[in-house]
């Protein structure tokens, strides 16, 4: 199980996440988005860059309030809030926007 | 297959009975499995990486040790007269039609292996007894089917021996588990309890830093500052809650719930970085040693704390775990204080309050909603609260009714002790095996379906993190919002008034010396405090 891109292998396992977190680049990110039938926006990228940077200082996605939260801070009300992220990340924002960003699912009961 | 089809249904028609019984679909099921655990996944707690070689004699030894271990299982694998009292009390068979998922059938998966290895007739006249071989075909089968219970026992409600297929379907898992064929979702999240403390993989910094956002955000929505304290040495009370709580929607407007309620009591209290989390997967996978190690760390949290109590959040099988086998995997818990229950959970801490008129509601908060609530399956019929028979029914219903002006209960035979589960428990809540956990939310889809119609209900409070997450992801496919479904505490946040601060001198009277602490009378204990043929033990 792995994604082709420019001739390189990417390892993912059995849901499309990737295996080794540190080959994540955004090209892939924008292959896996596609994938998932998601065509990446600014709007996409500001959720993923969000998450990859929260991802980098705690080794674990933000809890959706947090992110929700950040959001509006950072992009203004109209982008803070659950309603939009689902309609970015339909499966959900946690699971969805994780996998394209390169992290890992996040498990238990979420 | 029972199709989902509430929306065409012609006018004036009546709504779908939730507990109709399907047209039969044999084999439609057969293909549903969960994803396998990874060789690291299974080595992580001991369990061989892949199939071992000599599998089918080390299953069937495997099977003697735990009949000679547990009694029950050889009692419910002996007793069953297929009387067909249970055939259709199963959700997942309901929702499916699959007759594999009829509660016997599943127990005849494991039962006809046992008569063909354990019994004189099985080993001489096998096809006469219904014996047979454990070959690689009915590996499969368990492997799908025993993925296909939710370990909610309503079948053991309708059965007249009391046969337990819950225990039947953990037995086949631990078996499966020691000859290397695990479970990914349940086995890899086992690992992270272990190796991090808590289902999510939720490092401390993470969980420290998620509590300071909370603190924040009520001080902004109520001018009160509420503390989430962590690993605090010398607090009361350790609150042991599912880390979905300090993750996801609606689970963590319950824990903002919690939070709320202890700082109105003035109570004492922490959370655990050690032990961030109540869910037991180790009761999934029928492991004895898996649910004694994560047990475990929630004693030595509380003795490292010093903690004189522990309430548990809202967490449907933690609660079970706790209430019905702490005291074996992890007692003696004569540390704590002998006047309340071990474990108390947070209904019955809040309730208690409530009854003292310690917590002040305005219920008109709620104003906007119309609650039912859904019986979480594992508080429902595997532990009580309170002092009397029935408190798991009474005592979050009372909660809801405290704080909240509109609550309308679902059809009586799909509530209390008859409760369904919500189609994703017992270990199932993936997301490779969503259409499984779609097809076993129906009867509760259903049975909600008719409250909003006639009844204007327009919420379904859980307190349960599997059944929130469960709720959320199914509820759009039966045409509901994904917010319909809400933490108990959640509606308690929402309505309780919360004492501003000191400074302000806006205390009143009642409070205005230092005993706003809270000062609880112990209780009884309850007399008979084991459950429904699951012994609490002493």
């Amino acid at each position: 199980m792995a994604y082709e891109l420019n001739g390189n292998s990417y390892d993912h396992d059995e849901e499309g996440y990737l295996t080794d977190l540190s080959k994540w680049n955004s090209e892939l990110a924008e292959l896996i988005a596609e994938d998932e039938k998601i065509a990446m926006t600014d709007e996409h990228w500001e959720v993923v860059n969000f998450l990859r940077e929260y991802y980098d200082e705690y080794q674990i996605a933000p809890a959706i309030r947090v992110l929700v939260k950040a959001m509006k801070k950072k992009f203004g009300p109209e982008k803070g809030s659950n309603k939009y992220l689902y309609e970015l990340f339909p499966y959900g924002p946690a699971k969805q926007a994780c996998k394209i960003a390169g992290l890992p699912k996040p498990t238990g009961c979420v | 297959m029972a199709d989902v089809e509430l929306d065409d249904r012609p006018e004036g028609e009546q709504h779908p009975d939730p507990l109709e019984i399907p047209a039969l679909a044999p084999g439609a099921m057969a293909e549903s499995r969960p994803f396998p655990a990874s060789e690291a996944h299974n080595t992580a707690l001991g369990f061989p990486g892949e199939l071992v070689e000599n599998w089918q004699e080390r299953a069937i030894d495997k099977m003697g040790e735990l009949l000679t271990k547990y009694r029950s299982l050889k009692v419910y694998l002996d007793s069953c007269v297929k009387c067909g009292a249970c055939t259709d009390k199963c959700h997942y068979f309901l929702g499916t039609g699959d007759p594999k998922n009829m509660p016997v059938a599943r127990q005849d998966l494991f039962r006809k292996v046992y008569r063909r290895y354990f019994t004189l007739t099985g080993k001489l006249f096998p096809t006469l007894v219904g014996a047979e071989d454990l070959t690689k075909d009915v590996l499969d089968d368990w492997y799908s089917y025993f993925h296909q219970c939710s370990q909610c026992r309503r079948c053991s409600v309708f059965c007249p021996y009391g046969i337990d297929t819950a225990e039947i379907s953990m037995a086949a898992r631990e078996i499966m588990d020691s000859i290397g064929v695990g479970q990914k979702y349940c086995n890899e999240i086992i690992g992270k309890v272990h190796k991090i403390g808590n289902n999510l993989g939720l490092p401390q910094p993470a969980l420290e830093s998620t509590l300071e956002d909370l603190t924040e955000e009520i001080e902004e929505d109520t001018g009160v500052t509420v503390r989430f304290p962590l690993d605090e040495e010398g607090a009361d009370i350790l609150l042991i809650t599912p880390s979905a709580d300090f993750f996801a929607e609606p689970h963590i407007d319950g824990l903002i719930g919690y939070a709320k309620v202890f700082h109105e009591a003035g109570a004492s209290w922490t959370l655990s970085s050690y032990a961030s989390e109540a869910a037991n997967f180790g009761m999934f996978i029928g492991s004895y040693e898996q649910m004694r190690l994560v047990a475990r760390r929630i004693r030595k949290a509380a003795l490292d704390l010093g903690v004189k109590r522990i309430v548990v959040g809202e967490c449907g099988h933690a609660y079970r775990v706790a209430y019905s086998f702490w005291n074996t995997l992890a007692g003696p818990w004569d540390f704590l204080d002998p006047n309340y229950p071990v474990p108390m959970h947070i209904c019955e801490y809040t309730h208690d309050l409530i009854q003292k008129g310690k917590l002040k509601f305005d219920k008109s908060q709620n104003d906007h909603m119309t609650l039912t609530l859904h019986d979480s399956c594992n508080i429902a019929r595997a532990s009580r609260m309170g002092d009397t028979p029935g408190g798991q029914f009474e005592i979050p219903r009372a909660v809801i009714k405290a704080v909240c002006n509109n609550f309308i209960d679902m059809a009586v035979d799909t509530i209390r002790e008859q409760t369904f589960c919500c189609g994703g428990g017992g270990g199932l809540l993936s997301d490779e095996i969503i259409d499984i956990r779609v097809k076993g939310a129906q009867p509760r889809m259903r049975a909600l379906r008719e409250v909003v119609e006639e009844h204007g209900v327009t919420h379904m409070a859980a307190i349960c993190a599997i059944c929130k997450a469960q709720f959320t992801k199914v509820l759009p496919e039966y045409g509901f919002e994904r917010d319909t479904v809400v933490s108990v505490h959640q509606l308690v946040s929402n309505a309780i008034i919360l004492t501003p601060p000191e400074d302000d001198g806006a205390k009143d009277d009642e409070s205005g010396d230092d005993d706003a602490r809270e000062v609880l009378e112990p209780r009884a204990l309850p007399a008979d405090a084991g459950a429904e043929g699951e012994i609490r033990d002493e």
